[in-house]
């Protein structure tokens, strides 16, 4: 007889949590994963292509599912930064690969240029000026290195320039600790 | 209410139930390695600690009791935790995506943390009524929390001290734990229950 009762009340009980539970699965339904839309938010949006994904949000949504948080040269370190605050992971310098030696920007030979705007149309960040027929050239403190303005232009008069130093750039290393890296 | 008071003071800091009772030490060991992370979890916890031991208490007095079905209260009480951790997951899943993340495994893992259990059999055992039950589930989880958050503080300080070799990662780690409860045992005598 007691086995009957105890069958019942236990039955009835994880009715009861049942019905709970599933009404909390539609009250708290998650729609998108919002991870996401946290991450293509941080990333600068340049769409440059330069982390090996066809633009921002498949670069989040590739952090989203693991990838590693370093391959957005434009971001530099401020982006990896953030990233690694929000994915909760340690912030780790560029990947090599990604960043060259030296920042680079892009020069239009002006002479050569045929004004077909084709490398206005692939800047990411509008830093090439220019009509059609018309001379085009860069905006040195708006490009972001990126490479992308080279592979379009039909009568390659792009090169990629290391941007030279001076007063204003020049990167003063006075914070630079040399860092003892532990294994954890 | 100084009863109360007293209660929360014994579990949280006399009896603590990690360094004390030894109960949960599985997520102490395992989510203290970052602070924001211990945060998360000591939250969770302590939502999962409390609703439990409330939970635990109304089915074991409504339910088990009148229907002298006493020998069925482990079986009831990790029913009730489990839906009580599934529901906490998907409140964190909605509200919180990226704390979810970092908890991983041991979110659904609290069902499995003893401290939970034992919160309810011990409300059982000591016969609390239903606002003890409470402010002893609350107080077990202040007290998994201190410990967790304190401990994570410690190992990230540790992760970045030069620990000998035969010491490194979980070694250390437990010795830490272990002076930690000794420690713990100086508050025995705070307060008598």
């Amino acid at each position: 007889m007691s086995i009957v009762t105890a069958l019942w009340a236990l039955g009835i009980l994880a009715l009861i949590f049942g019905a709970v539970l599933g009404y909390a699965a539609i009250r708290f339904k998650v729609d998108a994963d919002p991870l996401v839309e946290q991450i293509d938010e941080i990333l600068p949006q340049t769409q440059c292509g330069q982390c090996g994904y066809p633009g921002c949000r498949p670069y989040a949504e590739a952090i989203a599912n693991g990838d590693d948080i370093n391959k957005c040269p434009p971001g530099g370190d401020a982006t990896i930064k953030k990233l690694a605050d929000l994915m909760g992971v340690e912030a780790k310098p560029l990947d090599a690969a990604q960043t060259p030696a030296v920042k680079r920007v892009a020069f239009i030979r002006e002479d050569e240029c045929i004004g077909c705007t084709k490398c206005i149309q692939a800047c990411p960040v509008d830093a090439i000026v220019g009509a059609s027929k018309q001379m085009h050239t860069v905006i040195v403190d708006e490009c972001t290195g990126c490479d992308l303005c080279v592979e379009p232009c039909p009568v390659d008069c792009i090169d990629m320039v290391p941007v030279a130093s001076s007063i204003e750039r020049w990167k003063w290393d006075l914070t630079a600790i040399p860092v003892k890296v532990l294994e954890s | 209410m100084s009863e109360f008071l007293l209660l929360l003071v014994s579990t949280v800091l006399v009896n603590n139930f990690v360094l004390v009772k030894f109960l949960g030490l599985c997520p102490v060991m395992g989510v203290s390695k970052k602070l924001e992370t211990a945060i998360g979890m000591s939250m969770a916890t302590t939502f999962v600690l409390t609703l439990a031991s409330l939970c635990s208490y109304l089915v074991d007095y409504y339910l088990l009791q009148p229907l002298e079905l006493m020998y069925l209260r482990t079986l009831a009480f990790i029913l009730v935790i489990a839906v009580v951790v599934q529901f906490t997951e998907m409140v964190v899943h909605k509200t919180s995506p990226t704390l979810y993340r970092l908890l991983g495994i041991f979110l659904p893992l609290i069902t499995t943390n003893c401290a939970v259990l034992g919160v309810a059999i011990l409300n059982v055992n000591a016969r609390n009524d239903f606002f003890s039950s409470v402010v002893y589930g609350f107080g077990a989880a202040v007290g998994f929390s201190l410990v967790l958050i304190l401990f994570a503080a410690m190992r990230e300080r540790l992760a970045a001290a030069d620990v000998p070799v035969s010491f490194k990662g979980a070694a250390i780690g437990m010795i830490t734990a272990g002076l930690m409860s000794l420690a713990f045992m100086g508050f025995t005598g705070l307060v008598k229950v």
